[in-house]
């Protein structure tokens, strides 16, 4: 199981073919308080670079972009009620969404945690 | 009324839970008053008019008769007074100080505009009454429309928008329509600088358009070489704000205006900055294709805690034959008439922007504001409003950071370099500005200044009161950088409230009140 | 000029603090070619007197509604506003603030608002409403495009007896997106056409009661047929004091309920300002793409209640190019003078107010149709119906204005070159027993 970054501040961590997808906690800390997080419908499919969900603090509104190509396998539908779970446990219970990978080199291209931590220093 | 051991009545939490004071026992403090919803105060049987018993209970509804209770509750008249003025002083408004929001334009609303905005001849009349009844209306659309196409040098004006961003919707409407007119189907991408009001993109986006930043250059303008390499025959035009939101005149509007030209677009012009330049230049002379002003802006008519404003909009004579109907014109014998069909006008009309013919008690108010002031009068609007915010700059620049150098135009922009490392931000440095008794500036905005705080005072404040206010405001930077960072974190504790939870607000939202469940049963 | 403060000694001193010679120094970044060298060819500045006295010339030649017989609505009508509400929205505090960007010293407007909110949801029977529009018309079209949203579908369908202007404004703000929008017959009395119309792409029906006409319609069957499809339901309404007798939108299934609400508080004002009304269901669907602003609860540092302005992430100055609407400036004061309006009046009121227009326009189109020729056309309504002539009904309201009435609004002025002979007339409490008379005998002698 490895995690790895983007440079649009999204974590994936991958077990077999399935990836989870979240935002990092730079990127929460950044947003401050998230409200509510936007998520799609399981079952869709995503281009690496799709928008698939949105982030929103008070006075802030953040994309968030797939990191790999792939179909939506799961939603994180806690998040409706409880998005304060980003703020909390941005890399844990507060993911985002779990994608079926299509082609697990696009992985290949992403960062890895010293590489993200250097990214956002 | 709950009583304690001692016999004291216990209504504090519930004076919290309305919204009053702790500390005493009505939860009012002197003359901060507290003051409950009216649903909390009144009841479904109260009434504070009187009408004449219904003869009889017959109804010709067609069977749809409203059944059960509505739940509004009513008051009397005295009630109904005392709610509303206690809330009202809870408000801070112009009349109280100076409300520098920059962009806003929050000028003294004279009361002339409102008695005529009030004659019965402009009030009390329908927009559709038959024209013969109505020839004075007209007349003064038609007043309006002469003065706002003048001031601009524009050779037409649609009036029926309703704010600033449905003239934008106007302007980038009669954009798109002259576009497909021409055949010029590929022009769908609008460029919009950073610094642009939020409007604007999103109304371009109503319009069918994409939607591409210019970035601002060091001076906190058009970065003149990203704009140029944007232009290409998909380009529909640009929205340009000028003078532009960090206070600003497009030194280049004319060369903008030219390139977007020639490479087959048109030039937007979002006029909400009008105010700087009124009497003194005339945005037909800057190559504008299109423009909106607002009357709830420049002509002083009253904001109203947020509306209603008015955009009518300018339009170049490559525009103005898609102009939206409806619109007043003149027969040679001079009697006026409403145009209302896109069958029955000239040109090729957009479409209706909304019922009726658009907000003619601002027509009034602003007419009435232009009269007052003449052409002499405005040229001096705009020479003492860039005077001011010049003063301000100058007056502040020294212990402020002052985002761009050089003069500004009716409004100073500062960013927030000179709170770095005191813990302040330009949130609390804003917050405190209201213990001292004012209202804070436009803070955050526009988007290309880190922590962007734009003053705008206007041209209707007193030098004695611009000299107090820098005062202040060169104090609290002192203080900030002096460490007093904990009267900012706590700011306010002078206002009626302190700060509020957003967060909550937006997490769990209560956007209505509703019955406790104690309330329900009293009802049963 | 009396509403700047400045003396010259005052500018002098202004410009030596700032540094520069003369005002023109501050103006340099104006390209020389568009410096004007003397003032602009306009009147110059005139004292109160001097503007008071041209500007009531001009309104002294409008007939007003006071001053006559009244008769006309189709969209705006003529109600008794009580006193206290121009006094109270002439408050400073009120008239001369802002947007309440800075809620710990707004909570006036905020509460308000609230309130406001509040008395549109109870009103249109729906869960929720937001802090105004521009107006019905607006409001109206705002709907629709948020109906396409929620639903993701592209199709909208409108009843031909939604008011013409209401038809056109949804039209123009859908005109560039993706949402067509049809409009059923408006000749037909019921809803069969659209109900049948429906289908699996419909994103909303927009149906308005009272319609143009005056015409009554029940939205039960229609809103059952439509939720079976997937697509919702706009209830639209011109007169809100309909509210006070007639079915609420919510009762009869509505999902979306737009109106104008001019009727309360806000006068006629020659078509403007008003104040659209927006309320839809307790869906967070729904919410997350409304239009506009909505003043939401929450408590302060003190754990006092207050008011803030929320869910902003929907509006343009965050959303920007993504916002649900690019809507800013609403109609702050309206609303205020239609919550005060409404507070008021109350339950009891609201339901009374109703009661008595209908009553007038009962008794009114009983009268009209002893006038030979005449032939009612509604089977229900409210405050307003539509009466056939045996001529023309453009030339008889001009000549009911040259005998001192103002008597309704010809249907063709809504749909040139259809219904030629159909005159849509409102009746409301501001007409006594002696105005229907004189209609009604004025009527006689033109016909």
């Amino acid at each position: 199981m490895t995690t790895r970054y983007t440079e649009d501040h999204e974590w994936i961590t991958v077990e077999g073919d399935i990836a989870t997808v979240g935002i990092t906690a730079y990127a929460a800390g950044q947003l401050g308080d998230v409200v509510f997080v936007e998520l799609p419908e399981v079952g869709k499919t995503l281009a690496k670079g799709d928008e698939f969900a949105v982030v929103e603090s008070v006075k802030a509104a953040s994309e968030v972009y797939a990191p790999v190509d792939g179909e939506i396998t799961a939603i994180n539908d806690s998040l409706e009620g409880e998005p304060a779970t980003v703020n909390e446990d941005p890399s844990g219970a507060g993911w985002f969404v779990k994608i079926k990978l299509s082609d697990a080199s696009q992985l290949d291209g992403l960062m890895d945690e010293a590489a993200y931590n250097a990214h956002t220093a | 009324m709950g009583m304690n051991t001692q016999g004291r009545p216990t209504r504090m939490a519930e004076n919290i839970a309305t919204g009053g004071y702790a500390d005493t026992v009505s939860g009012s403090r002197g003359l901060e008053q507290a003051e409950p919803l009216i649903f909390e105060r009144g009841n479904l049987e109260h009434c504070g008019v009187d009408l004449p018993e219904p003869k009889n209970s017959q109804t010709r509804l067609g069977g749809l008769d409203r059944q059960g209770q509505i739940g509004l509750p009513g008051l009397a008249e005295p009630e109904t007074m005392r709610h509303y003025v206690r809330l009202s002083r809870k408000n801070y408004a112009i009349d109280l100080g100076l409300y520098p929001l920059g962009s806003c334009t929050m000028k003294h609303n004279p009361r002339l505009n409102e008695k005529i905005a009030r004659l019965p001849g402009f009030a009390d009349i329908h927009p559709m009454q038959p024209a013969s009844t109505v020839q004075g209306a007209y007349a003064l659309m038609g007043e309006l429309a002469h003065w706002l196409m003048t001031l601009t040098n524009m050779p037409a004006v649609a009036l029926s928008p309703k704010a600033g961003a449905h003239g934008e919707f106007c302007g980038m409407m009669a954009i798109r329509a002259k576009l497909d007119a021409d055949g010029q189907t590929n022009r769908r991408r609008v460029l919009v600088p950073e610094s642009a009001h939020g409007t604007n993109p999103a109304t371009a986006v109503q319009c069918g358009f994409t939607v591409d930043e210019i970035p601002a250059d060091a001076t906190g303008r058009v970065d003149m070489e990203a704009f140029k390499a944007k232009l290409g025959d998909d380009v529909a035009g640009i929205m340009l704000t000028n003078p532009n939101t960090c206070g600003l005149f497009e030194r280049d509007i004319r060369e903008i205006a030219d390139l977007i030209h020639e490479a087959g677009g048109y030039f937007y012009c979002d006029g909400a900055n009008f105010n700087a330049i009124v009497g003194r230049v005339r945005p037909g002379d800057l190559g504008v294709d299109a423009m909106h002003i607002n009357l709830h802006k420049t002509f002083s008519t009253p904001h109203g805690g947020g509306g209603p404003g008015s955009g009518p909009t300018v339009l170049s004579d490559a525009l103005a034959p898609f102009a939206p109907v409806p619109y007043v014109a003149q027969t040679e014998k001079g009697s006026w008439h409403l145009v209302e069909h896109e069958s029955e006008a000239e040109g090729e009309p957009f479409g209706r922007m909304a019922a009726f013919h658009g907000q003619m008690g601002m027509f009034t108010r602003a007419l009435t504001y232009m009269m007052s002031h003449g052409s002499d009068g405005l040229k001096q609007v705009a020479d003492d409003a860039v005077l001011n915010a010049n003063y301000i700059q100058a007056r502040l620049k020294h212990v402020m950071t002052q985002a761009f150098d050089g003069y500004c135009m009716h409004e100073a922009l500062f960013d927030d370099r000179f709170l770095k490392d005191t813990g302040v931000s330009t949130l609390d440095f804003a917050k405190a500005m209201i213990d001292e008794g004012y209202h804070p500036m436009t803070m955050y905005f526009p988007l290309v200044v880190h922590g962007a705080m734009l003053i705008e005072p206007t041209e209707t404040e007193s030098k004695g009161g611009l000299d107090r206010f820098t005062e202040v405001l060169e104090a609290l930077a002192l203080a900030a950088k002096s460490g007093e960072k904990d009267r900012f974190l706590a700011a306010p504790v002078h206002a009626p409230t302190k700060r509020l939870d957003e967060t909550r607000a937006a997490r769990q939202p209560v956007l209505r009140w509703t019955p406790s469940s104690d309330d329900l049963e009293a009802a049963e | 000029m009396r509403y700047l403060p400045h003396t010259q000694t005052d500018r002098k001193a202004m410009l030596d603090t700032i540094g520069v010679a003369s005002i023109d120094e501050l103006f340099t970044d104006v390209p020389e070619a568009a410096r004007l060298d003397g003032l602009i060819d306009l009147p110059t500045k005139q004292s109160e007197l001097q503007v008071e006295r041209s500007l009531s010339a001009l309104a002294a030649q409008n007939i007003s509604a006071g001053q006559a017989p009244f008769f006309v609505g189709a969209g705006a009508y003529k109600h008794h506003v009580p006193a206290t509400v121009d006094h109270l929205i002439q408050r400073s505090e009120f008239l001369t603030a802002y947007t309440p960007y800075q809620p710990e010293i707004s909570q006036g407007t905020l509460q308000t608002l609230f309130e406001f909110q509040t008395q549109v949801a109870l009103l249109t029977g729906m869960d929720v409403a937001n802090a105004s529009m521009y107006d019905g018309s607006t409001a109206c079209a705002e709907a629709v495009m948020m109906a396409a949203r929620v639903t993701r579908r592209n199709k909208a369908i409108m009843a031909g007896g939604v008011h013409p202007h209401y038809v056109e404004a949804s039209k123009t703000l859908a005109k560039y997106s993706d949402v067509e929008i049809a409009v059923t017959d408006p000749g037909k009395a019921d809803l069969s056409e659209l109900i049948a119309a429906i289908d699996d792409e419909t994103a909303c029906v927009v149906v308005q009661t009272p319609d143009v006409f005056g015409r009554l319609h029940d939205l039960r069957e229609i809103s059952k047929v439509a939720h079976e499809k997937g697509a919702l339901v706009i209830a639209a309404f011109t007169e809100c004091v309909s509210l006070g007798l007639v079915e609420s939108p919510g009762a009869m299934g509505a999902d979306i309920a737009v109106g104008e609400g001019q009727s309360i508080g806000v006068g006629l004002n020659f078509g403007g300002p008003y104040v659209g009304l927006f309320a839809c269901k307790d869906d967070r669907r729904f919410i997350r793409q409304m239009p506009g602003r909505l003043a939401g609860e929450t408590v302060d540092a003190d754990g006092r209640r207050g008011y803030v302005l929320t869910l902003s992430t929907r509006e343009q100055h965050i959303r920007r190019d993504k916002a649900t609407s690019n809507i800013c400036t609403n109609s702050g004061l309206c609303s205020l003078a239609w919550t005060i309006h409404m507070t008021l009046l109350g339950e009891t009121g609201i339901k009374t107010l109703a009661r008595l227009n209908h009553e007038t326009a009962c008794d009114l189109a009983d009268l009209l149709e002893t006038v030979p020729g005449v032939r009612l056309v509604n089977s229900s309504f409210f405050n307003e119906f539509t009466i056939e002539l045996p001529k023309n009904a453009d030339e008889v309201v001009n000549d009911l204005a040259r005998h001192g009435v103002l008597g309704g609004v010809p249907a063709s002025r809504l749909f040139p070159g259809q219904f030629e002979n159909y005159l849509i007339v409102a009746a409301t409490e501001t007409n006594t027993p002696e105005d229907l008379a004189v209609f009604a005998k004025a009527l006689a002698g033109v016909l």
